[in-house]
C-alpha cells in the first residue's frame, strides 16, 4: 500500500484511470456531500491508490440558487439583500461590490463619509471572515473532538465581537443590507467607534494568545509542504486573494486598483513564498493584523457630512441606468470579487446581465491540481486552507 | 464461602465493573466540564446540579434510540464488536492493585496480561470497521490496526523497564517494590521518567486520543470505525474508549508512580489521585493539540520511540547489574 508517495507524483487532473498503474486496487471515495468537512455543500470524488489520492474530481452546484438570473429581474435597490447570501462569510463586501458597480454605471459619486465607513466595514468583515476560517481550519486539522474545537470556540468568540458591532450599526448580524446606491443606509451610532477600539483591543490581545496554539510542531508538520501551489499555475487558473499571495505573487486590489479610501491608508500587503497551507495561514494572520490597523486608523477620522448622495429610497424603481457596461473588482477575504454589469437601457431599473466573478470558484479550481499525491488527511487540510465558500461558487 | 475462588472472583468483578462503569459515566461528565472550561464555555449545566446527571440522560437517550444495523453490514460481527471492546477495556482492571489487598488476581504475568488485552483493542475496532461495510470505517479500521500494532512495541518496551528494575512481572510485586525503593518515575534518574513519558505517549496512541486519534479523525473519516454505529452500540464504544483511557492511566500509575503507595492518605486515595491526575492530563492534551497524520505517526513510532525505548531498556538492564 502506497501510504506515502514514494515516487515523484505529478498531479494530472485529466488522468486516465484505465491506464494508471496502481500499486493496489483503486478506491473511489466520495468525499461529501454527506461529510463533516464538506457539510452538504460540496463533493469531491477521490480516486485513491492506498491512502494516496491519484485523481480528485470536484462537483459543485449544491447551493445553486440562480442569483445572477434573479439579478436581471430585481430592481437595483432590491439586488443588494440577495447578494448578502452569496459569500455568507463576508456579506458586507458583497454588498459593496454590487453597489459600486451600480454607482459606476449611474455615475453617482459616493460621499467621503460613506467611503470611509465602507472601508472600515470591509476591513472588520475581513477580520471576522479570517477568524472563521482560522477556526474551521483548526477543526479540519484537529478534529471536532479535540484541540481544533478549542481554537474554533476562541475564534468564534472574537468573531461575535465584530458581529455585535455590526448589529449595533445595522440591526442585523449577518445579512446587513446596509449599502445602497450612492452611500450607506445606517450612520454610526453614538459610542460605536469606542466599541470598535475595545473589540479590536480584545481581538489583538487574544489573537496573540491562541496563535501560540498554532506555533506547535504538529501544526507545522501538518501544513508545511502540503498542498503546494506554484505561482505560475495559480496565475493560470485565475487564483486571487490570500491563496495567490501565499504563492508569492504580490497582488492586492486594495493597493493595486484602490477603491473606497484604500489609497489613503498605505496598505502593507502580506506575501509569503511557500505556496503551501502554512503560507496561506501566515498570509491570513498578517492580513487580520493589517485590517485591524486600518480600522483603527480610519474609525477616528470619519469625516463629517452626508452618508448618501441619493435620496432615501421611496420607490423600488428609483434608480435607473442608461445603456452601458462596467466592471468593478473588489478584494474580498477570498480574492477578487468581480461584478460585470450590463444595462441595455430598455429596462432601466434592473440590469440586463449581471455576471459575478466569485473568487472562491477560481480558488476551488486548484483542487484537481493540488490534491493528487497527498493522503486523505492532507486533502482535508488543503480543502480547509483554500477556504472556498460554496454560496458564491454556486451562486 | 469467600474461600471459593469462583464466588470471590465473581463478587470482586461485579463490584469492580459496577464501580468502573459508574466512574466512566461521570468521567465523561468531568471531561465535558474540563473541555467546556478550556473553551470558555460552561459544559453541561442543565440536568441536575452542575449538570451532574447528564451521563444518565445520555445513557437513557442512547437506549431509547433505534439501533440501526446497516443493510449491507454483517449483523453478527456488527453487534459483537462493541461488547468485545468493553470486555477488553475492563478486563485489564482485574490485575491492577487498587490497594494492597483489593485486586482481582495477582497474576504472576500481570504486566503481560494487561498489555496483551490493551494490544487486542485493535481487534474489535477492526471487526467493527469491517462489519460496517463502509469505506470511511474501513480506512479508519486499517489505520487503527497499523497504529495499534506499531505502538504496541514501544509500549511493551517501556513497560519492561519497571519489570527489569523490580525483577517481577506481577503488578502487585512491582508496587510493593516501589513502596520500599521509591517510585520508578524518580529513579534510575532520567530512565524512569523517560520510560514513564514513553508509556504515557504510546498509551495515548493505543487509546485513540489526540494527537493520535487518527483512526477516528472526525474531520476526515466522519467517525472512523464507528461511522455506522448508532444508539447503545455506539455508546458502548464511547464508554469503552473512556474506560480504556482510565485503565491505562491506572496502569501507568501502577507501573511508574508507585500505585497505592504514598504517605498520610489511605492507599485507595493515592491510587484515585494518581489515576485522576493522569486522566486530566490526557484530557488536557486532547483539548489543546491538533492531530498528526498517519504516516507521520508511523515515522514517529519507528524512527524515534522504538529506538528510544530500546535504549531505555538497555540502560535499565545495565543499572540492575551495576547497582543491585
Amino acid at each position: 500500500m502506497a501510504l506515502i508517495p514514494t515516487k515523484a507524483f505529478v498531479a494530472d487532473p485529466y488522468l486516465d484511470l484505465e491506464t494508471y498503474q496502481a500499486d493496489a486496487d483503486l478506491m473511489t471515495l466520495s468525499l461529501g456531500p454527506q461529510h463533516p468537512s464538506t457539510h452538504g455543500v460540496f463533493r469531491v470524488v477521490l480516486h485513491m491508490d492506498g491512502e494516496m489520492i491519484v485523481k480528485a474530481v470536484p462537483h459543485a452546484g449544491y447551493l445553486h440558487r440562480g442569483v445572477e438570473k434573479l439579478c436581471e429581474k430585481l430592481s437595483y435597490s432590491n439586488i443588494t439583500p440577495i447578494l448578502d447570501k452569496n459569500d455568507y462569510v463576508s456579506p458586507m463586501i458583497n454588498e459593496q461590490a454590487a453597489n459600486m458597480a451600480f454607482e459606476k454605471i449611474m455615475n453617482i459619486e459616493v460621499p467621503l463619509r460613506a467611503k470611509y465607513l465602507r472601508t472600515v466595514l470591509a476591513e472588520m468583515q475581513r477580520i471576522a471572515s479570517h477568524l472563521l476560517w482560522l477556526g474551521t481550519f483548526a477543526i479540519d486539522l484537529g478534529g471536532a473532538m479535540g484541540g481544533g474545537t478549542t481554537v474554533f470556540m476562541y475564534c468564534f468568540r472574537e468573531r461575535e465581537l465584530i458581529l455585535d458591532l455590526f448589529e449595533a450599526l445595522t440591526g442585523c448580524r449577518f445579512h446587513y443590507n446596509t449599502h445602497c446606491v450612492g452611500g450607506n443606509r445606517h450612520d454610526v451610532p453614538p459610542g460605536w467607534s469606542q466599541g470598535v477600539h475595545q473589540a479590536l483591543d480584545l481581538i489583538e490581545a487574544r489573537l496573540a494568545e491562541y496563535l501560540g496554539m498554532f506555533d506547535h510542531p504538529i501544526f507545522v508538520d501538518r501544513t508545511r509542504g502540503v498542498g503546494t501551489l506554484d505561482a505560475e499555475l495559480a496565475l493560470e487558473l485565475g487564483v486571487t486573494g490570500p491563496l495567490l499571495r501565499a504563492s508569492g505573487v504580490d497582488h492586492d486590489l486594495r493597493r493595486d486598483a484602490p477603491y473606497h479610501v484604500y489609497d489613503l491608508v498605505d496598505l502593507k500587503v502580506a506575501v509569503a513564498s511557500g505556496g503551501d497551507c502554512l503560507a496561506r495561514y501566515q498570509v491570513r494572520v498578517e492580513e487580520m493584523k493589517e485590517s485591524a490597523r486600518i480600522v483603527r486608523l480610519l474609525i477616528d477620522n470619519l469625516p463629517a457630512g452626508p452618508l448618501s448622495s441619493t435620496k432615501p429610497l421611496n420607490m423600488v424603481t428609483q434608480f435607473k441606468a442608461t445603456a452601458g457596461q462596467v466592471y468593478v473588482g473588489v478584494e474580498t477575504p477570498r480574492g477578487e470579487l468581480g461584478t460585470w454589469l450590463i444595462a441595455d437601457g430598455k429596462k432601466a431599473t434592473s440590469p440586463y446581465r449581471m455576471k459575478i466573478r466569485p473568487p472562491s470558484l477560481h480558488n476551488a479550481a486548484v483542487i484537481p491540481y493540488v490534491l493528487p499525491g497527498h493522503t486523505l488527511s492532507d486533502a482535508i487540510a488543503i480543502l480547509g486552507s483554500l477556504d472556498p465558500i460554496m454560496g458564491e461558487v454556486d451562486r | 464461602m469467600m474461600e471459593n475462588p469462583w464466588i470471590s472472583g465473581l463478587v470482586y468483578s461485579a463490584v469492580l465493573v459496577t464501580v468502573l462503569m459508574t466512574a466512566i459515566a461521570w468521567i465523561s461528565w468531568f471531561e465535558r466540564k474540563v473541555a467546556g472550561r478550556m473553551q470558555s464555555r460552561l459544559g453541561p449545566t442543565l440536568v441536575g446540579p452542575f449538570g451532574l446527571f447528564q451521563p444518565l440522560a445520555d445513557a437513557l437517550k442512547a437506549l431509547q434510540k433505534e439501533g440501526i444495523v446497516p443493510k449491507d453490514a454483517d449483523p453478527f460481527l456488527y453487534r459483537f464488536a462493541p461488547p468485545l471492546t468493553m470486555a477488553l477495556a475492563l478486563g485489564t482492571a482485574a490485575v491492577i492493585p487498587f490497594t494492597p489487598h483489593f485486586l482481582g488476581s495477582d497474576l504472576d504475568i500481570g504486566v503481560l496480561y494487561a498489555l496483551a488485552l490493551s494490544g487486542m483493542m485493535a481487534f474489535p475496532i477492526w471487526i467493527a470497521s469491517w462489519a460496517s461495510n463502509n469505506k470511511y470505517a474501513l480506512i479508519g479500521g486499517m489505520r487503527m490496526v497499523a497504529q495499534g500494532i506499531s505502538y504496541e512495541i514501544p509500549m511493551v518496551l517501556a513497560a519492561l523497564v519497571p519489570v527489569v528494575l523490580s525483577g517481577s512481572l506481577s503488578l502487585g510485586d512491582i508496587v510493593e517494590y516501589q513502596h520500599v525503593n521509591g517510585w520508578f518515575v524518580l529513579w534510575p534518574p532520567g530512565v524512569g521518567l523517560g520510560a514513564f513519558m514513553l508509556f504515557f505517549t504510546t498509551a495515548l496512541a493505543e487509546g485513540n486520543r489526540i494527537p493520535f486519534d487518527i483512526p477516528e479523525a472526525e474531520s476526515e473519516l466522519v467517525a472512523g470505525p464507528t461511522t455506522e454505529y448508532t444508539a447503545i452500540n455506539w455508546t458502548i464504544f464511547a464508554a469503552s474508549e473512556y474506560g480504556h483511557s482510565v485503565i491505562t492511566s491506572a496502569l501507568a500509575s501502577t507501573l511508574f508512580l508507585g500505585g497505592w503507595s504514598g504517605p498520610w492518605l489511605p492507599p485507595l486515595a493515592w491510587m484515585v489521585i494518581k489515576t485522576s491526575v493522569l486522566f486530566v492530563t490526557i484530557t488536557w492534551i486532547r483539548w489543546s493539540l491538533l492531530r498528526l497524520r498517519s504516516d507521520q505517526l508511523m515515522a514517529l513510532c519507528w524512527k524515534y520511540l522504538v529506538p528510544f525505548a530500546l535504549m531505555l531498556l538497555l540502560v535499565a538492564g545495565i543499572w540492575t547489574h551495576v547497582r543491585p
